[in-house]
């Protein structure tokens, strides 16, 4: 502790400086955050405001900063700039405080496979403070939970990768926490674990009203769970809002055209079309979006039959979180994944 | 599946240092005799050594008059055992494996993650003693200073096998790689040889002799040799303490340095 540090710490500025600049409906409000592993730049001034009892998403490619965001949000990693508040405490001055009152269950599933699940999840306990009574009561809880029967008390080397998710879960829920930070919860997990783990989810947020922050590169996932989203990338958050209004933001409805090659001149020319809002084309798909999809799609491919281009598909649909990504960064989401 | 985890009488708190210490110890003692490799060497190596030793050296050393190397060799026996055990290599697999931030996660004092594998250490520290002073008793060996003796003996063993640990863990905190844990052990031949462990200073020649003089690991044997063979002697205890002391104060800093380093949320 520094002493400045000490300086609040005793004379109790921090703590003002948390309640002044949190909103009380707020579980976590970041301002300006930065983080930076040597020369490069994690996180670019990110600005969060997750309210009390929402499922936030927070949606990128691998690389994008979310990792990293969310271990400074939970402490493990120091801010280098900018302000972050958790459940009312700042990161920097008060991680104590905010330990006490997140979960976490992080991407790197590390559960120590030498020890049983309950003895992972009953030393979890220990070391919130719980007391014995309090740790039996809530590992009965969170054994409904994790649902890996007599298998609890086996060492957790044994345990399949779906196993293991589910036990970190219940060890982030084991001391009943404010907020809970998922980073990645479901990759690496099959169809159905996946869904078991959404369901889960959905539960805790609905019967609890706890407020869950998640990170994730499946478009579907941010879209199925999150109340509100973050689309993250370099670092910096680039769009934020509901999944419906960020896929508002990039028209209503799009035509995609499968195609033999990109070719500039056609997009010019199907930009140009009346009604249409816009054009692009990446990777011979070429995306147009327009207010009124069903009125536009004859047009289209009418003026598509007239080019050069061989087309093999044309379709329309509404817009997903994808087309908002690629909207903001140039890129698919997937293609920044690899 | 039936969710039924909220518990509005369930809210986390810090602990006190002690709790956290047991809670860090307990699962350090848990592992143990499900990694019974890591304890058995401290108990063979210490007893293969005194039996060579005692076999090679026993009638050279007799040939100066009345000496009993049986007692004299059993200092050595037991450092052998106590030196260099400990949760170190725990600790970086911990490191490596991400469990050590799982850790870091939740509000358990930091210090604590060190002070409750150390107290795990000093559990197996006496257990392994218990073996070479049997091996001991087993060949006639006995204490002047009586059951107290032997009490002071183990307690004075515990600490140096505790104050040694802090180089390991130095290492793991700062490092977290078992092959430079491993290294560590290069500490303890300088230490434990060049003292009059398996030879009486009077028999060494003069560069040895004055090399282990200024090897406080000389006077920690001296302190546990008068306890067995020559009754209650303060100075030499004192002296024994003070070696332990002067190598803790080492040691414990390094641990305690490389402990911050790895906490300091990684600056």
């Amino acid at each position: 502790m520094s002493m400045y540090d000490a300086f609040q710490y005793f004379t109790g500025m921090a703590t003002a400086v948390a309640g002044d600049s949190a909103p009380p409906d707020h579980a976590v409000m970041t301002q300006g955050l930065v983080r930076n592993y040597g020369d490069v730049q994690a996180l670019r001034g990110v600005d969060l405001a997750v309210k009390k009892g929402e499922i936030y998403g927070i949606l990128g490619p691998n690389g994008a900063g979310k990792s990293t965001l969310v271990k400074v949000l939970c402490t493990l990693l120091a801010p280098h700039g900018g302000l972050a508040l958790v459940a009312g405490h700042d990161v920097e001055t008060g991680p104590e405080a905010v330990r006490l009152r997140i979960g976490v269950a992080l991407q790197d599933v590390a559960l120590d496979d030498r020890q049983t699940g309950r003895e992972l999840l009953m030393l979890q306990g220990r070391l919130y403070g719980l007391r014995r009574s309090q740790i039996r009561r809530r590992l009965a809880q969170v054994l409904d939970l994790v649902d890996i029967g007599d298998a609890i008390d086996r060492r957790i080397g044994t345990y399949s990768g779906g196993m293991k998710r589910r036990l970190n879960l219940a060890a982030a829920l084991m001391h009943n926490p404010e907020i809970l930070f998922l980073d990645e919860p479901t990759t690496g997990l099959d169809p159905i674990s996946r869904s078991a783990v959404w369901e889960e989810i959905r539960r805790l947020n609905q019967e609890l009203t706890m407020t869950i922050i998640l990170t994730t590169q499946y478009l579907d996932e941010a879209d199925a769970l999150a109340d509100r989203v973050a689309i993250i990338d370099g670092g910096t958050i680039v769009a934020e809002g509901t999944p419906s209004e960020l896929k508002r933001s990039v028209g209503q409805d799009l035509i995609v055209a499968e195609v033999d090659r990109d070719d500039p001149c056609v997009v010019r020319t199907l930009a140009a079309l009346p009604g249409i809002d816009s054009a692009s084309a990446e990777g011979g798909r070429i995306v147009v979006t327009t207010s009124d999809g069903a009125a536009q799609l004859s047009p289209v491919a009418v003026a598509l039959d007239k080019t050069v281009l061989t087309v093999a598909s044309l379709t329309l649909r509404t817009p997903t979180l994808d087309d908002v990504f690629l909207e903001l960064t140039g890129a698919h989401i997937g293609a920044s994944n690899h | 599946m039936i969710l039924a985890v909220g518990d509005d009488t369930i809210v986390a708190a810090q602990s006190s240092l002690a709790h956290d210490v047991g809670a860090v110890a307990g699962r350090a003692l848990r592992q143990i005799p499900r990694e019974p490799t890591s304890v058995i060497p401290a108990v063979f190596v210490p007893a293969f050594f005194y039996v060579v030793n005692l076999g090679a050296f026993e009638n050279i050393a007799k040939a100066g008059g009345d000496f009993d190397y049986k007692a004299f060799l059993i200092p050595m026996a037991i450092a052998f055992a106590v030196t260099g055990m400990s949760r170190a290599p725990t600790l970086d697999t911990d490191i490596d494996g991400g469990y050590f931030d799982r850790l870091c996660l939740t509000p358990v004092r930091r210090s604590a993650l060190l002070f409750g594998l150390m107290l795990a250490d000093v559990v197996v520290l006496v257990a392994l003693c218990v073996p070479v002073l049997v091996m001991g008793f087993a060949v006639g060996v006995r204490f002047r200073t009586g059951a107290p003796g032997i009490v002071v003996f183990v307690v004075l063993c515990a600490m140096w096998g505790l104050v040694f640990t802090g180089f390991p863990y130095a290492v793991a905190l700062k490092t977290g790689s078992p092959a430079a844990v491993n290294a560590c052990f290069i500490i303890f031949f300088p230490l434990f040889f060049l003292t009059d462990a398996v030879v009486p200073k009077a028999a060494m020649t003069g560069w040895f002799a004055t090399i282990a003089t200024y090897n406080p690991v000389t006077y920690l044997l001296g302190a546990l040799r008068s306890l067995i063979s020559t009754g209650w002697q303060p100075a030499a205890l004192a002296e024994g303490l003070a070696a332990v002391m002067g190598i803790g104060a080492l040691s414990m800093t390094l641990a305690a340095l490389a402990l911050g380093g790895r906490v300091r949320r990684r600056n």
